[in-house]
């Protein structure tokens, strides 16, 4: 394999920085300093990507909606949710009566933990990978059901109807919804081999997970998408908040920066629910590959890795917003049904088919091994 | 009408029976019962719809006037008028088990006279709170703040209905009942809630997320406009008819000033029809797009809740440059209207048309076919005929169910027996049914607007008329067709300046009236949906 040029990584960066600590300090205090610094980089590039999302889903949910958006703060509002950000530090949180209060208070940490702790684990480049562990796909199904938690205590500690409601309605979606989720991610993980994000990444080089898999991978995909979505608790699935029934759902009570965290976190969320699916589906950040086209894939070289990544991503949420802002509310029967009459048992019977695929050697790569091999 | 009389006179022979304009049949309190049931039962034609129940205070009397129409035939009325001389127990029989739409009235005029009525199972107030002293509409209530002071405590709301039953012997006995049970799960929809459109107060009871029971509890915003009206000139009360259902706005005014026309005698200028026709569409179909686009944001699609705002904001501008209001437009005078519509209203009119049609494409093609849309509205919230008509929904939801009512059909005024247009009725009776008939009306309005704006004759836009305005001692009687169905303006006249007495039949207070019964066993979700699609206006109920 060749080694192409790639002037835009931070893998140089990185080592400078590595050299720099291992050479200065003994080894122990460098993996501390490191893990540290890992730690701020990711919550600091949490916060930014959560302000981004914030300031684009208003722009694009704007321009559906045939209005301006935010263009007061900043050259077509950029700032804006900079502003919004330091309004609700700034904030007073409200004291709830007969509210439980620890629980009250510990409800939006369990939310914004469980999608940092999703969020550290993304490879977002070669090398921008704070850990990479062999069974990384069931570590990221894991953490990201823990928000749930928080939610159900959101809205059972608030002491008010509508979250009560909520929250149970929250429950009933994303213990459904995950089911379709991990089964999809299953398949991929059948079709690649491997629970490792860096070796699914690698897997993909010439050929997506999404074509080598062809059909029940595109299957696969579809449903990711559609449980994902659920699982964000965003339109058309937002029924946990349903603002036109309950008010706010689950998080009617809340105000100020403790409101913040859930708001952040359903933006990261649906970040991650997108970054799983590129890494899983459409080759992370690997850019598009020809097999013998040297040159054009050395063109592809010269955009990092990282731009590949937050490319992919943010065309699948693109496709988010879109589904949010042009479909109604499913109401609770009516999504219950989906999950489990038919996204389910497709997804059963898809995961089977995807084992005999494998098994039986049809997939793009084993089929075309000159075009797409490895 | 001949055999009605006789039919009445078989039951209550001392019934006063005048056939002035419309049937009117005086009876005594207790005969009062078996007189409407004859009238409800009549085999060759069923008075079974009630359009509007008015309680009155005739100084030495209290009483209630009740006026009756037929189904099949809105051309068809009676009045029924009844009368107690027992100022300080006046009591009637309910008619609530003939007409739905009878219970939230009789509980206003509860809350407004005093007059209690039996048999009817539930008698709280409506529209006041249980604490409030006096009986405001009678004409000897005393107005003194200190009576009835302003509180910033709030007070529980109390489930206990008080009643009158007669036993079978047909003595009265007083009961009370819980409204809820013991282990109820309520929770309030409203008074502050983004889908309930206003203070509209939904008390409900849920078993997970399925609805068990209403209570409707409103009067938030009660202004008592009536009786505003009583201290007022005719041409003063015009602008109260605007704040009732403010979508609607110009429709009401329609109303009240054809009902003091009709009463004075004054005969509008052909200019000034043709202006009223065509500001009356224009007004229907903006109310029409904003209960589209908040039946979808209830629905949870707020895309198209802006869509509809922006077509509206169209019509808006029209309003706009011909008199400087948007929302509230005060075009409608006695005699006339106010303003002339300006050069180039009906170029810009004419632009609104084809634009129209395209949008109701696009909404077609963008929400009408979704497949979640349709999960929300096909076969939810049915209201069959018989219960539409016994409530007294009119408007698209009542054309939804099956039942022709238009008023512009039935009882044409202005310029509506001149042009050509199609009454939309879908006997579906759904929540889907309603989103359509709204749709298609919007459609309808159109072809009506383009049969007459380029016809608007010239001459004046309003008729001389005096600065105090007298109507004859007399009933009056005026109802439209606004987006929300049938409005309409009784006036009483004692000769004054002053009417003696105004109500407005209100068609949002039906709507509200059947929901509890429409949306009983549907889901939370389907509530807000149903609420949505019966398109109601909190200040027309409250009024």
């Amino acid at each position: 394999m060749l080694i192409y040029s790639q002037p835009l990584e931070l893998t140089k960066l990185l080592a400078a920085i590595d050299n720099f600590l291992q050479g200065n300090l003994s080894p122990g205090w460098a993996i501390l300093v490191k893990g540290i610094l890992v730690g701020i980089l990711l919550l600091a590039t949490y916060a930014l990507i959560a302000l981004a999302l914030i300031y684009i889903e208003r722009k694009v949910a704007a321009f559906f909606q045939a209005r301006l958006g935010p263009n007061r703060l900043g050259k077509y509002g950029v700032i804006q949710s900079l502003a919004d950000m330091i309004k609700i530090l700034i904030k007073e949180v409200i004291h709830i009566n007969k509210a439980d209060k620890l629980l009250f208070y510990a409800a939006p940490f369990f939310v914004i933990v469980a999608s940092v702790l999703a969020f550290g684990a993304l490879p977002f480049g070669i090398n921008l990978h704070a850990i990479d562990f062999n069974i990384g796909v069931f570590y990221l199904l894991a953490v990201s059901s823990l928000g749930i938690i928080g939610i159900l205590l959101a809205g059972w500690s608030s002491n008010n109807k509508y979250s009560m409601i909520g929250a149970m309605r929250s429950g009933a979606q994303f213990i459904s919804y995950e089911l379709s989720a991990g089964f999809s991610l299953m398949t991929i993980v059948v079709l690649s081999g491997s629970m490792q994000f860096s070796e699914i990444i690698e897997g993909q080089r010439y050929c997506w997970n999404l074509f080598n898999g062809h059909l029940p991978a595109m299957i696969a995909f579809v449903i990711y998408l559609i449980s994902g979505h659920a699982e964000t608790n965003r339109g058309p699935f937002d029924l946990p908040e349903a603002e036109s029934e309950l008010t706010a759902g689950y998080h009617t009570e809340y105000s100020g920066l403790q409101f913040g965290f859930f708001y952040l976190s359903e933006y990261l969320n649906m970040f991650i629910i997108a970054a799983v699916a590129t890494t899983v589906f459409l080759g992370g950040w690997m850019p598009i590959q020809i097999k013998g086209l040297e040159a054009f894939n050395q063109a592809m070289w010269y955009i990092p890795s990282w731009a590949w990544f937050f490319g992919k991503a943010g065309l699948l949420m693109f496709l988010s917003l879109w589904v949010r802002w042009s479909f109604p509310r499913l109401r609770i029967d009516l999504l219950l049904n989906l999950e489990w009459k038919y996204l389910l048992p497709i997804n059963l019977v898809n995961l089977l088919v995807m084992v005999l695929v494998v098994l039986s050697g049809f997939t793009l790569t084993d089929l075309f091994p000159v075009l797409f091999g490895k | 009408m001949l055999e009605i009389t006789q039919i009445i006179q078989q039951i209550a022979p001392d019934a006063q029976i005048e056939t002035k304009q419309r049937l009117t049949i005086t009876v005594r309190p207790d005969q009062l019962h078996p007189v409407i049931e004859a009238l409800y039962r009549n085999e060759t034609l069923r008075f079974d719809y009630l359009i509007s129940l008015t309680g009155m205070d005739w100084g030495d009397r209290l009483g209630a006037i009740y006026q009756l129409s037929a189904s099949v035939d809105l051309t068809q009325e009676v009045i029924v008028i009844t009368s107690t001389a027992d100022r300080d127990n006046p009591l009637l029989y309910s008619v609530t088990d003939l007409y739905g739409t009878a219970h939230l009235n009789e509980r206003e005029i509860y809350a407004l006279f005093g007059i209690r009525f039996i048999n009817n199972p539930d008698m709280r107030r409506f529209l006041l709170n249980d604490q409030w002293k006096g009986f405001p509409f009678r004409k000897d209530y005393v107005h003194d703040p200190k009576l009835n002071p302003e509180t910033v405590i709030s007070s529980e709301i109390i489930d206990i209905a008080p009643r009158i039953m007669e036993k079978e012997g047909g003595e009265l006995a007083e009961e009370n009942v819980a409204v809820f049970g013991e282990e109820d799960y309520i929770v309030n929809i409203g008074p502050q809630h983004p889908s309930t459109h206003g203070v509209m107060h939904f008390r409900t009871s849920l078993d997970g997320e399925i609805v068990k029971k209403i209570d409707v509890h409103s009067g938030y915003i009660h202004r008592g406009i009536e009786k505003l009206c009583e201290n007022m000139t005719y041409p003063q009360m015009l602008h109260l008819t605007d704040r009732l259902d403010y979508l609607s706005a110009n429709i009401n005014r329609h109303a009240l000033c054809m009902c003091i026309e009709k009463g004075a005698e004054i005969e509008v200028p052909e200019r000034a029809q043709y202006i009223r026709t065509i500001m009356d569409e224009l007004q229907r179909i903006s109310s029409h797009l904003l209960a589209w686009a908040t039946h979808c944001n209830d629905l949870g699609a707020t895309t198209a809740f802006i869509y509809g705002m922006r077509e509206r904001e169209h019509i808006l501008d029209i309003f706009d440059k011909t008199c400087g209001g948007r929302l509230i437009i005060n075009q409608n005078v006695v005699g006339g209207v106010m303003f002339d519509i300006y050069s180039d209203f009906q170029k810009d009119v004419k632009a609104f048309i084809p634009y129209m049609r395209k949008k109701l494409k696009e909404y077609d093609d963008f929400f009408s076919h979704n497949a979640i849309a349709l999960g929300r509205m096909v076969r939810i919230g049915l209201l069959s005929r018989e219960d539409a008509i016994s409530y007294g929904v009119t408007g698209p939801a009542g054309r939804a169910s099956g039942w022709s009512c238009d008023v512009r059909r039935y009882k044409p005024y202005a310029l509506y027996d001149q042009v050509e247009f199609k009454e939309i009725v879908r006997t579906e009776g759904d929540s889907y049914a309603r989103y359509l008939n709204r749709l298609d009306e919007i459609e309808e309005s159109l072809h009506i607007i383009e049969q007459l704006i380029d016809n608007i004759p010239s001459g004046e836009v309003c008729a001389k008329v005096k600065p105090i305005i007298r109507i004859p001692a007399g009933q009056f009687f005026q109802s439209v067709e606004t987006g929300k169905g049938e409005f309409g303006v009784f006036i009483e006249s004692s000769g004054d300046k002053n009417p003696y007495r105004v109500k407005f039949r209100s068609p949002s207070l039906a709507a509200v009236s059947v929901i509890p019964l429409i949306s009983k066993g549907a889901f939370l979700s389907d509530l807000i949906g149903i609420t949505g699609s019966m398109d109601f206006v909190i200040p027309d109920i409250d009024r």
